[in-house]
């Protein structure tokens, strides 16, 4: 197990160096100058843009560029923002924000998904289950940005049930809203993944015999069906966690809350590279990790799965 | 966003936008104005913070270097120059100067109030301006302000030109020297300021971000005065949080006539739609601008009855055409392209009404503007557009564009469709992400498409809306217009006696301008703010800005 | 994009006593037919409503994308601001938008673009993930570990930075017309989702390098690619299969989020996107704006989900 999780960590490397640089390139390959756009209806002064491109090392090429950037990050530092900000300050505030906007959605999707999912696996057809089935489907098929929006408007504006927006600290309750918002499409994944396994497993030799051995029924679908049937839904929900931190945009500008989405968006369009980047690096850090502790947990829920 | 929907209200880069408010006089009309009130509570104004919306400043606020929004806002708050702006009438008044007197045709001499302080003690002198300026104006500093200082004696020796623009590999050369020679220091708290040519109109200037005075902190050290701001204003910064808010408190030993009776203020960066949210639930004290969804079906007016109120901004909005691209040549189809829009109904439709047209080349609440410079050119009339548009001869489609954000996309579309209607020819926006990459083509003299252009006013004179633009070799004459007729219209103009005759001669300036058409003016561009129900007086400075030396909690 | 079902997923459903008596052994499929997965799979489909349902809303779908005019005379680009968000009438079923627009005939021409996105991004990142996937899984070692790497790396990737790019590439290229833009949402959207139809594609492939059909093959003599293609690929091809019938859904979706952002299709190509994203502001006065589109849209992806769903059962080995 050791050398497997040795070798994994090994090979976070070349990924680590592959997706930033891909990720600077693409901000590079940006059109326009990122500083010509600053001085209102007037054109900028010429001294200005070039100070300004010096400074952020944007005349060098692309590959001085990044190795310039990996350095300063290898230190710990991240770099400045154009208005001389510190990046890996903006970072640091937005990235918890995130993932606390992931935690709860992963969390209201995992707990939902995973109860519909068991009463439906283990009923089979019926209402409930095409009730279930019906229902996600929605889910699926809906854009977030319009079940964001249409939550926002109506709750929060029309009938003032909710609070519209979330308050720049984002406590743990003022995300459940937006997190169900964000898991929504996940949330019928969740629950149609969780009933397939479980369907499947139902009927396999050892719960028979558990069956016919007279054990109780929550101890053979707690204790057998479940921890059989997690890994798929595991894995799912391992790589949501990160899929949810990078991909909120929409829930975070529908609700207002300063997380790394916007903040990329933002930083795609002004052109900062280093802020696209640094975000980036934190998030394949996660998604690699968590990936990894995932994989490891196959091993603890199903023994016959082994690591050399 | 902060380009799409939550991008409207973002980084608008804009300079200096005045107002003349003529309705928000407070006092008197007190029922019919919203903000208007009786003054707030005294213990409230110490104890409450006051949220107001703002942007995330684009660049640290070093006010020479500060031309959007969002840290124009913050620079407006820690800084106070030599002359302000009343906000009411938006007329300029004596601010930090004692005195402003024209000794010389060509020269000011300034007389600064004594015992002004910058926010750590020290004295606010004639060298914290003219070691401002020199910075300000030299060269190789690379301020975004430099090109304010050009009229006054010695710039081009501070201030060296790019000998083949920004693309090129050419480097400006080093100036000689970096003190403006028509800068000199008389003592402490007087100094004078010559110009290469007579420029009266400098003094009017100066409540401009670019003219703010800096203390010796700033010199010594411009990386520490950066992480704490300090200026002369009635505001000084207390802290802040990147791309979260900003807060600073009363500067208690702020002599200027504008003290504020409040004691706290935070600018909160959020987007706009979020910012109406909070307004309506009352989380937010203040919001300069009302998203689009607000304004769809007027539904501020319901949503905040007693606090929100349309202000007029000293802004107008027009498209223009990119003259050095010989598809445009022609003035028969730019006078077509005019004529064919319907600005009363798109007013109407898309702005349900908070827009006016415009038929000249300047706002209708500028001192000296008379509308219908523009006549018939300005009208709505298809027939005659048709007729315009066959003689001049134009083929292949018309485009439009703008950038994505800033709730542009409705009334470009509104207006090509209008144009497909009346010339019978394809009209398409064409929408492009970041305002930067219409000013580098802008820049570059690349544009191939008619883009949208809006002018905001430096400072309250029809002067400001047409020479900057029109004038041959003017410093925002984007499409290289040039029509000696106009210039010569506008030079007698700023040379006349009396400021009636000065506002005749601009007017048949503007006609001229109207005959080539080198850009459609539009409409105007109110803004709609809104405001918490425990504010009081509140109202909008020249600036778009709430008057935070009036406000109060009640 | 997300992983919703993985090699172990199969989608048993519990058919009760009609699973033993009408077992496929006993259908007869006439005279010397071979028996193959997909005939099997064929037979069973037809027999469910659920199929038939979704194929006859796609079909639909389909029909309007190809021909609109049969469903509409009016013309979707035609603005007259007099309309401006009218609701709907006898003259227009749908209502009008902001610019005067026919709803009705916006979400009619509206279908072809939606679709074309939908079904040209599922079929580009089936066919780049089943063909890295097969490779990864079936010769394993250093060409899966570098197929998985290059695949977690565009993991990493934000959506939204690829499309831009991308799209923008196309912009400054000056094509005209919506075919390009199209093309290049596609494409955006493609090369961010392969790696998850290769993770599956892989993990189907990895179990069937195991079976014992293709070590006899490999015993026979047969060389890779034609293990590779004659073999291991029709038995792996239905979980991607699936799997891109729900993407499907998830792509349309996506192509409306990137209208949402501002950086998709603009005028005068239509998608339900765009309508979408042009009506948000009018949600408050005018939600028939939104309505329609958004109606229209999960239909759409309720129909391709279910028709996923349905294949899935159909090919579903564990029946047999």
């Amino acid at each position: 197990m050791g050398r497997y999780v040795l070798r994994r960590m090994l090979q976070l490397i070349p990924v680590f160096i592959g997706a930033t640089f891909l990720i600077y390139f693409l901000v590079w390959a940006v059109p326009g100058d990122p500083f010509t756009g600053m001085c209102g209806e007037r054109p900028c002064p010429p001294q200005f843009v070039a100070a300004m491109n010096d400074k952020y090392s944007l005349n060098d090429n692309i590959v001085i560029q990044y190795v310039k950037y990996m350095s300063a990050l290898l230190t710990g530092d991240f770099g400045q923002t154009y208005s001389e900000q510190s990046i890996g300050e903006l970072i640091s505030l937005a990235a918890p924000v995130s993932l606390r906007l992931a935690v709860v959605a992963v969390v209201i999707e995992a707990v939902i998904g995973i109860t519909a999912g068991i009463l439906t696996g283990l009923r089979g057809r019926g209402f409930l289950d095409n009730l279930v089935l019906v229902s996600t489907l929605f889910l699926i098929a809906i854009p977030t940005f319009v079940t964001g929006f249409v939550i926002q408007i109506v709750l929060g504006f029309q009938l003032e049930i909710l609070t519209p927006t979330v308050s720049s600290k984002a406590t743990w309750s003022e995300l459940i809203i937006p997190g169900f918002v964000l898991g929504s499409l996940s949330m019928a994944y969740v629950s149609r993944l969780t009933r397939a396994s479980i369907a499947e497993n139902r009927r396999a030799d050892y719960m028979r015999t558990a069956l016919a051995k007279g054990q109780p029924k929550r101890r053979i679908v707690g204790v057998h069906l479940l921890r059989n049937s997690a890994i798929p839904v595991i894995t799912f929900l391992g790589t949501d966690i990160g899929n949810l931190m990078g991909g909120a945009i929409v829930t975070e500008g529908i609700f207002g809350i300063h997380g790394v989405g916007r903040l990329v968006f933002d930083a795609i369009i002004d052109k900062q590279g280093a802020i696209v980047t640094g975000v980036v690096v934190l998030l394949v850090l996660v998604f690699l990790l968590v990936n990894l502790f995932i994989d490891l947990m196959y091993a603890v829920l199903d023994p016959r799965i082994r690591y050399d | 966003m902060r380009r799409p929907r939550w991008l409207a209200a973002g980084a608008i880069p804009i300079a200096v936008a005045l107002i003349i408010s003529g309705c928000s006089s407070g006092g008197d009309e007190g029922s019919e104005d919203p903000g208007a009130g009786t003054g707030g509570d005294p213990a409230k104004n110490e104890s409450v913070e006051v949220t107001v919306f703002g942007t995330e400043p684009e660049r640290p606020l070093v006010p020479m270097d500060t031309s959007e929004t969002g840290g124009g806002k913050i620079v407006d708050a820690l800084f106070t120059g030599l002359m302000d702006y009343d906000p009411v009438s938006g007329q300029p008044r004596e601010a930090n100067a004692e005195s402003f007197e024209l000794t010389a045709p060509d020269e000011y001499t300034v007389k600064l109030k004594k015992d002004w302080t910058f926010h750590d003690g020290t004295p606010v002198t004639s060298d914290s301006y003219i070691d401002a300026w020199n910075y300000a104006a030299y060269g190789p500093n690379a301020q975004q302000h430099a090109s304010f200082f050009a009229q006054i004696q010695g710039f081009d020796d501070v201030f060296t030109p790019d000998p083949d623009g920004v693309e090129g590999p050419q480097l400006p050369a080093t100036p000689k020297t970096d003190k403006l020679s028509g800068l000199t220091k008389v003592s402490d708290t007087e100094f004078k300021i010559k110009f290469t040519k007579p420029h009266a109109i400098f003094k009017d200037k100066t409540g401009y971000a670019a003219f703010m005075p800096m203390p010796k902190s700033f010199f010594a050290d411009p990386e520490a005065w950066k992480k704490n701001p300090v200026g002369n204003g009635g505001w000084k910064y207390v802290a802040r949080v990147p791309d979260q808010e900003l807060q600073v408190e009363r500067y208690d030993d702020y002599k200027g006539e504008d003290k504020p009776k409040v004691k706290k203020v935070k600018f909160v960066f959020t987007d706009s739609d979020a910012a109406y949210a909070d307004v309506k639930g009352n989380q937010l004290d203040f919001l300069d601008t009302v998203p689009p969804q607000a304004i769809a079906g007027n539904v501020w007016e319901t949503d905040l009855p007693g606090r929100a109120k349309a202000y007029p901004v000293m802004a107008i909005q027009a498209i223009a055409f990119p003259l050095y691209d010989p598809k445009y040549s022609s003035a028969d189809f730019r006078h077509a392209v005019s004529m064919a829009i319907n600005r009363e109904q798109i007013t109407k439709t898309i702005y349900e009404g908070n827009r006016q047209p415009i038929k000249g080349y300047a706002m209708d609440k500028v001192p000296g503007y008379e509308d219908g410079a523009c006549g018939d050119f300005c009208e709505y009339n298809p027939e005659k557009a048709k007729e315009l548009f066959d003689k001049s001869g134009w083929t292949g489609p018309i485009q439009l564009t703008s950038n994505a954000d800033g709730g542009h996309k409705e009334w470009i579309e509104a207006a090509c469709g209008n144009i497909q209607e009346a010339l019978g020819v394809e009209c398409t926006f064409e929408p492009v992400q970041a305002f930067g990459q219409i000013r580098d083509a802008i820049n570059a003299r690349q544009m191939t498409q008619i883009y949208r252009s809006g002018w905001l006013a430096d400072y309250p004179s029809v002067e400001n809306f047409l020479n900057p633009i029109y004038r041959t070799g003017g410093s925002s004459n984007d499409n290289d217009y040039s029509n000696p007729e106009v210039d010569a219209k506008l030079a007698a103009a700023d040379a006349a006696e009396t400021t009636d005759e000065a506002y005749k001669l601009y007017h048949e300036a503007e006609e001229l301008i109207a005959k080539d058409m080198p850009a459609i003016p539009l409409w105007n561009t109110p803004s709609i703010s809104a405001w918490s129900e425990r504010l009081t007086n509140v109202r909008l400075t020249p600036k778009r800005e709430l008057d935070l030396s009036y406000v109060e909690v009640k | 994009m997300t992983d919703p079902t993985t090699a172990a997923a199969g989608a048993a459903t519990d058919q009760g006593v009609s699973a033993y008596v009408t077992a496929p052994e006993h259908q007869d499929s006439g005279p010397g037919k071979p028996r193959s997965l997909w005939s099997d799979a064929w037979q069973d489909l037809r027999r469910r409503p659920l199929f038939i349902i979704a194929g006859a809303v796609i079909l639909l779908l389909v029909v309007i994308a190809l021909f609109p005019s049969l469903f509409t005379s009016a013309d979707p680009n035609h603005k007259d601001l007099d309309f401006s968000r009218k609701p709907p009438s006898g003259d227009a079923w749908f209502g009008y938008d902001l610019q005067g627009r026919d709803v009705y005939a916006r979400v009619v021409y509206g279908t072809r673009w939606t679709l074309l996105v939908g079904l040209a991004a599922s079929l580009l990142t089936v066919l780049i993930g089943a063909f890295f996937g097969i490779l990864a899984g079936y010769f394993g070692g250093w060409v899966d570990g570098l197929l998985s790497r290059i695949g977690e790396i565009f993991f990493g990737l934000p959506f939204v930075l690829g499309a831009i790019v991308i799209l923008n590439l196309v912009r400054n290229a000056q094509i005209r017309g919506a075919l390009p833009i199209v093309g290049a949402v596609v494409a955006s959207i493609a090369v961010l989702s392969w790696p998850v139809a290769m993770r599956i594609m892989r993990s189907a492939a990895i179990a069937a390098k195991q079976q014992d059909y293709v070590k006899a093959a490999r015993a026979l003599g047969a060389s890779s690619s034609r293990i590779i293609f004659k073999h291991m690929l029709p038995n792996c091809l239905a979980p991607v299969l699936v799997y891109g019938t729900i993407a499907l859904g998830a792509f349309i979706g996506a192509e409306a989020t990137l209208s949402f952002l501002g950086i998709g299709l603009r005028d005068p190509a239509v998608s339900w996107g765009v309508m979408i994203s042009d009506a948000r502001n009018y949600v408050r006065v005018a939600p028939h704006m939104l309505l329609f589109p958004a109606g229209f849209l999960t239909a759409t992806v309720l129909a391709f989900v279910m028709l996923g769903d349905a294949v899935r059962e159909a090919l579903d080995p564990k029946l047999r």
